[in-house]
């Protein structure tokens, strides 16, 4: 193979990486807080690429009220389903609000279907993103949305980082992420902090189907299933429930998929057997993840 | 606590409702089983197509043509033709239900589906074992017809396609050599491709002029490594046989990897969302398909497209004018057979003949397929372009 289809290879699987990686964050930071994996994260973020469509298409308004709106409608949309299916189940056993959190997936997904329709519809792209804006760096491709996915990345996780271990808010996550009801004793508003994580853990699921929909402009209502898959399973293989670990785990995944089929093009029809792959070996070697400790500090 | 269970009552017996109803017709089938035949007031037509999920666009535009013949033609031996339509989801397991539930719950006589040559053979199989005819509109993988008699089409099959494709990129493209691309998951493209592979072959006298074939996934959105590799074998032509929406998305990335070679496809490629989704970047993608306005065509093709242009305000395509086709040739059918029995319309469908469609002359050979001509279509300035039409060879 030569070193320049190589490093071709490389930036496909970087670009897609951290496209995993922007995914997994706002899984991993709900799961952390509530130890709930909300299936309707792969879908917030289909509705967040709906709403820019529409905003954008429909309403014709500016690029950045479009998107402003559309995180902003999703983290109200996270809200509403924590506070419609997931809170009145707080005190049932997980696997009871695991069974809720697969329901309002699908109610979500039918929800898009019945609204939007079943026809897959373009997304808008701003010029800069378009596909004649590849540029040629040492006979490397790279579309400029390839620069612009980890970058977003990287300051979410920044800001992230920092509302949880520096604000107030973030103290009173971690004190619920411990426990529900000493924190609740201890004054800490719990049905607030929960619906600020969801909040925050929405508008995170918008910005990533934002920059899904840039990357793979083609949106339907049932574009979050693979996404929702793949990167529930970056954050697993990062370890649930741990930050900076889905960050590497979206990473991995996304270099070990465009790797098997550059390297193995036999087997390139497996390419997503191979992520689940890696999701039960995960979970048979080494449950915790590569990143999570059992007493790693969650969130 | 009361009201809560009240409303648990309520919302399951909200879920049981359509369950009970669903009870109803399938308690008259058995009934009407018996010894008498009851006198039918109406004719039922099943649509099994898939209205939600990646083929939702074909299966819509086919739903279209399907329509407008029923609204023109809405009677057959004096009764009126009712149609009902299931959505496959463009899924197999849902097309085979749908098949199942046209059957058991709607008492349908025939059935006209369906988009995508894998859920035709997924739902062919429900239609065999009870025996209803159904009519393909668009699936053109040889095994939907293939050892089940009562699967029927309109549209002509796969080796033709594949051999007018690569005569195509052979002749008018003088490609010494192709890449194939196509979707592992999808009987359509694996069938396809396999058979554009033995022509180009047979064409161009080389073994190796086919470089590669890479392959993906149903749903997959990324096909940069796929792509990587085809831009580093350089082929003359990329033969890439799939889903509109999946297509578009892998054009728009060659492009961005600076592969110019053009690319080749299927019918399947025929829906506004493939130019939609690819924008600019899939000017001069070329497909084959079964029918354009373009083309000079018959009486009865001039008054369906007028009807259809009325009725929707825009040109009809390949899929519509093979619904239209699926449906007046069941009717044809009942009506020579002068019966509404699914047997005898069955029998009557094996004989068609000389049948005059919108998409050209039908006769079933016995296979059950149409042998017709394909018309080679490219995208240029935003909009199908009629190239030319190719006789069946």
């Amino acid at each position: 193979m030569q070193l320049s289809m190589f490093f071709q290879h490389l930036a496909n699987a970087i670009s897609l990486g951290s496209l995993y990686s922007l995914v997994a964050i706002g899984y991993t930071m709900v799961y952390g807080i509530l130890r709930l994996i909300n299936f309707a994260h792969g879908d917030l973020l289909m509705l967040a690429a709906y709403i820019v469509y529409y905003a954008r298409g429909m309403f014709h308004l500016p690029w950045p009220i479009s998107i402003i709106l559309a995180i902003l409608l999703t983290a109200g949309t996270g809200i509403l389903v924590e506070r419609a299916a997931y809170r009145p189940l707080r005190d049932s056993p997980r696997t009871t609000i695991l069974i809720s959190a697969i329901g309002v997936s699908f109610l979500v997904e039918n929800l898009g279907l019945v609204l939007f329709g079943g026809r897959p519809q373009p997304f808008p792209l701003p010029a800069v993103f378009d596909s004649g804006s590849a540029r040629e760096i040492g006979g490397v491709r790279v579309e400029n949305i390839t620069f612009a996915i980890p970058v977003v990345t990287l300051v979410l996780l920044y800001v992230l980082l920092h509302i949880v271990h520096k604000t107030k808010t973030g103290m009173a996550m971690r004190a619920v992420a411990r426990d529900f009801d000493t924190a609740g004793l201890m004054g800490v508003d719990v049905n607030r902090i929960v619906a600020i994580t969801f909040a925050i853990g929405s508008a995170l699921a918008a910005v990533g189907g934002i920059m899904w929909g840039m990357k793979f402009p083609q949106i339907n209502p049932l574009m979050g299933m693979m996404p929702g898959m793949k990167c529930f399973i970056a954050a697993v293989f990062g370890g649930i429930g741990n930050i900076q670990g889905a960050v590497v785990g979206g990473f991995i995944l996304g270099v070990a998929e465009i790797m098997i089929v550059a390297f193995l093009p036999s087997i390139s029809g497996y390419r997503d057997a191979f992520a689940f792959v890696i999701l039960i070996g995960t979970l048979l070697i080494r449950p915790t993840g590569l990143i999570g400790e059992k007493v790693a500090e969650k969130v | 606590m009361r009201k809560t269970k009240l409303v648990a009552i309520v919302l399951l017996l909200t879920l049981l409702l359509p369950l009970v109803q669903g009870c109803g017709p399938k308690a008259q089938t058995e009934n009407g089983q018996g010894q008498e035949e009851p006198t039918p007031s109406e004719v039922h037509i099943g649509v099994y197509e898939p209205m939600t999920g990646a083929s939702a666009s074909g299966g819509q535009m086919t739903w279209e043509g399907i329509q407008l013949a029923n609204e023109m033609h809405p009677e057959v031996l004096g009764l009126p033709v009712r149609l009902h339509l299931e959505d496959n989801k463009t899924d197999k397991t849902e097309a085979a239900n749908a098949v199942t539930r046209l059957i058991d719950q709607k008492n349908v006589v025939a059935i006209i589906g369906s988009y995508g040559s894998s859920l035709s053979i997924a739902g062919g199989e429900v239609a065999k074992n009870k025996k209803i005819p159904v009519v393909g509109c668009s699936p053109t993988n040889p095994l939907v017809t293939q050892d089940n008699p009562y699967y029927f089409r309109v549209c002509f099959i796969d080796p033709f396609q594949g051999k007018v494709m690569a005569k195509y990129a052979y002749e008018s493209l003088n490609a010494k050599t192709a890449v194939i691309i196509r979707n592992v998951q999808d009987d359509y493209a694996v069938g396809l491709a396999n058979y554009f592979k033995e022509a180009f072959i047979q064409l161009t006298g080389n073994d190796k002029s086919v470089l590669a074939e890479l392959e993906y996934n149903t749903g997959d959105q990324d096909f940069t490594a796929q792509l990587t590799q085809t831009a580093s074998l350089a082929p003359d032509v990329v033969f890439a046989p799939g889903n509109y929406g999946d297509s578009a998305l892998m054009i728009r990335q060659a492009r961005t990897l600076k592969i110019t070679a053009p690319f080749l496809g299927g019918d399947t490629w025929e829906a506004p969302e493939f130019i939609e989704i690819g924008k600019e970047d899939v000017e001069g993608a070329t497909l084959s398909t079964h029918y354009s306005v373009q083309a000079t065509g018959t009486d009865a093709s001039r008054e369906f497209v007028e009807a259809y242009k009325a009725k929707y305000g825009k040109d009809p395509n390949a899929f519509a004018a093979l619904g239209y086709d699926a449906y007046l040739m069941i009717l044809d059918a009942i009506k020579r057979a002068n019966s509404i029995k699914p047997e005898d319309i069955r029998n009557a469908l094996a004989e068609t003949k000389d049948f005059k469609g919108v998409t050209g002359t039908i006769t079933m050979d016995e296979n059950r397929d149409a042998n017709k001509s394909a018309v080679i279509l490219q995208v240029k300035g935003g909009k199908f372009e009629y190239l030319t039409t190719v006789e069946p060879f």
